[in-house]
């Protein structure tokens, strides 16, 4: 219990967001080094194993493929435990969480769509196909994009935060949607194959540079979101101050 | 709470209101199909459900924006935020009045259209029995957008491009509903039935979050 509330008071002194700043710089850094590393050890495992027999050097495309299609999911999960802090326990930080997850959401929403089109073409023989799960997918880009939109509709950003919340909360129906597609309808897509109760079926030959590409992807999705939020934070700090500024002078010209 | 409704409904029907207007969008939507794939009957009855539904759901996104934002701009809706019943009963009973007056007027129109897209009797029964079960769905999910564009200044276009992904899932199980009617092997029930889950789910869902939204965007 201790232990919990401890966690709970450290969650919540990120509330100030000069402390918040002040980690963001100890911790930016550190991320940085590690995703790129990662990716470097990623990118070599992934060009040094064998192909497949059967797909040949096409394979690879899955190293970039899948990590991006489960951050796409991991990154609207993000932003809806950040809706959730909007609005339950209205910690400041988490709309510009929530706001700054969005674009890079997007940005591997995309990346798993046209990888998975051009890996689509030479397996498949079609760049895309209306099944479940290339759907459900393509709909959580497009809610992506409509978050964004809505993000840049409304001048108030307060507001904006509370309403867009509700909106990310009800858009979260689609992860589970997305996540068991493969399983409840009969989909081109395959079904999970490392994610299992029963253990991976993939071999370990794709098993270790998959692992290692998906630990640099979520590298990199953390290391950006720190970074946008910070960016998030000074781009209201300059407006506050804008505004302060202007009011000041609107003031020493009255008094002159 | 009664009373809502039927001022609700009253408001709509009147000159002004949506209800005709939908009708008519509906309408042209599905007269516009012939011109674009041409006049092909057989063509057409094979896709006369699927264009039935999509009719039916871009009417109903339209006059959705409409759903707080007359409330809003003569300060009615202060008042609905204000009163003791709990404002998630109000937004239900204004979600089942509005449903009422654009959803159903629909579903009344869907046969005469259907015989313009040479559906057989029973593909049109089922695609107004589909239509009945799943536009609310539409509405309640609509609810929530429309909620949401109450914030914002003309957010009209805005709400139905928030609202339409949501509403796939509507589409998909009633249109392979209306399909499975009519193609023998596939039955009829499973998708129909998986459509009245999702029009309950949203009747809990969509309310609650449009309460939420309405009374965040007030204050």
């Amino acid at each position: 219990m201790s232990e919990n509330s401890l966690a709970i008071r450290k969650f919540s002194d990120l509330a100030n967001p000069t402390r918040f700043l002040a980690l963001a710089d100890r911790v930016l850094p550190w991320f940085a080094a590690c995703t790129v590393l990662f990716f470097a050890a990623g990118v070599w495992l992934s060009f040094t194993t064998e192909g497949d027999y059967q797909q040949g050097e096409t394979v690879r495309i899955m190293y970039v493929h899948v990590p991006a299609a489960w951050l796409s999911m991991m990154c609207y999960t993000v932003m809806a435990i950040s809706a959730l802090g909007t609005l339950v326990w209205r910690h400041p930080l988490a709309d510009v969480s929530a706001k700054a997850a969005a674009p890079i959401g997007a940005c591997f929403t995309f990346l798993a769509l046209v990888t998975g089109s051009l890996w689509g073409k030479p397996m498949w023989g079609a760049w895309w196909v209306w099944d479940a799960r290339l759907t459900s997918v393509f709909v959580l880009f497009l809610m992506y994009l409509g978050l964004i939109a809505l993000n840049r509709a409304m001048d108030d950003p307060a507001r904006s935060a509370r309403v867009s919340a509700v909106l990310v909360l009800v858009g979260f129906v689609n992860i589970p949607i997305i996540k068991f597609s493969v399983e409840w309808w009969n989909t081109l897509h395959q079904p999970a194959s490392v994610l299992r109760l029963d253990g991976p079926t993939i071999d370990p030959e794709f098993l270790w540079p998959l692992l290692t590409m998906a630990v640099a992807f979520t590298l990199l999705f953390f290391t950006l979101h720190i970074a946008a939020m910070r960016n998030e934070i000074w781009r209201r700090r300059v407006t506050s101050l804008r505004r302060q500024a202007v009011r000041n002078a609107g003031r020493e010209a009255q008094a002159l | 709470m009664i009373a809502l409704f039927f001022r609700d409904l009253k408001l709509s029907v009147r000159a002004g209101g949506g209800t005709m207007i939908g009708v008519l969008f509906f309408m042209t939507v599905v007269a516009v199909v012939p011109f674009g794939v041409g006049p092909d009957l057989n063509l057409l009855s094979r896709i006369g459900p699927a264009m039935l539904w999509i009719g039916a759901l871009l009417a109903s996104l339209l006059g959705l924006d409409r759903l707080f934002q007359a409330e809003r701009e003569d300060g009615s809706l202060d008042l609905l935020l204000m009163q003791e019943t709990p404002l998630l009963m109000t937004v239900f009973v204004k979600c089942a009045a509005h449903w009422a007056a654009t959803g159903l007027p629909l579903v009344i129109a869907s046969p005469l259209l259907g015989l313009f897209m040479n559906m057989n009797e029973l593909a049109i029964g089922a695609t107004m029995l589909t239509l009945l079960a799943g536009t609310p769905a539409i509405t309640f999910i609509g609810a929530v957008g429309a909620a949401v564009a109450v914030a914002l200044p003309r957010g009209g276009l805005l709400v139905s491009i928030l609202v339409l992904p949501l509403a796939i899932p509507v589409l998909i199980f009633g249109v392979s509903a209306v399909y499975a009617a009519i193609e023998d092997p596939a039955p009829f029930l499973p998708p129909f039935m998986i459509l009245m889950a999702i029009t309950l789910f949203f009747a809990v869902i969509g309310p609650v979050a449009a309460a939420a939204a309405l009374r965040h965007s007030a204050d």
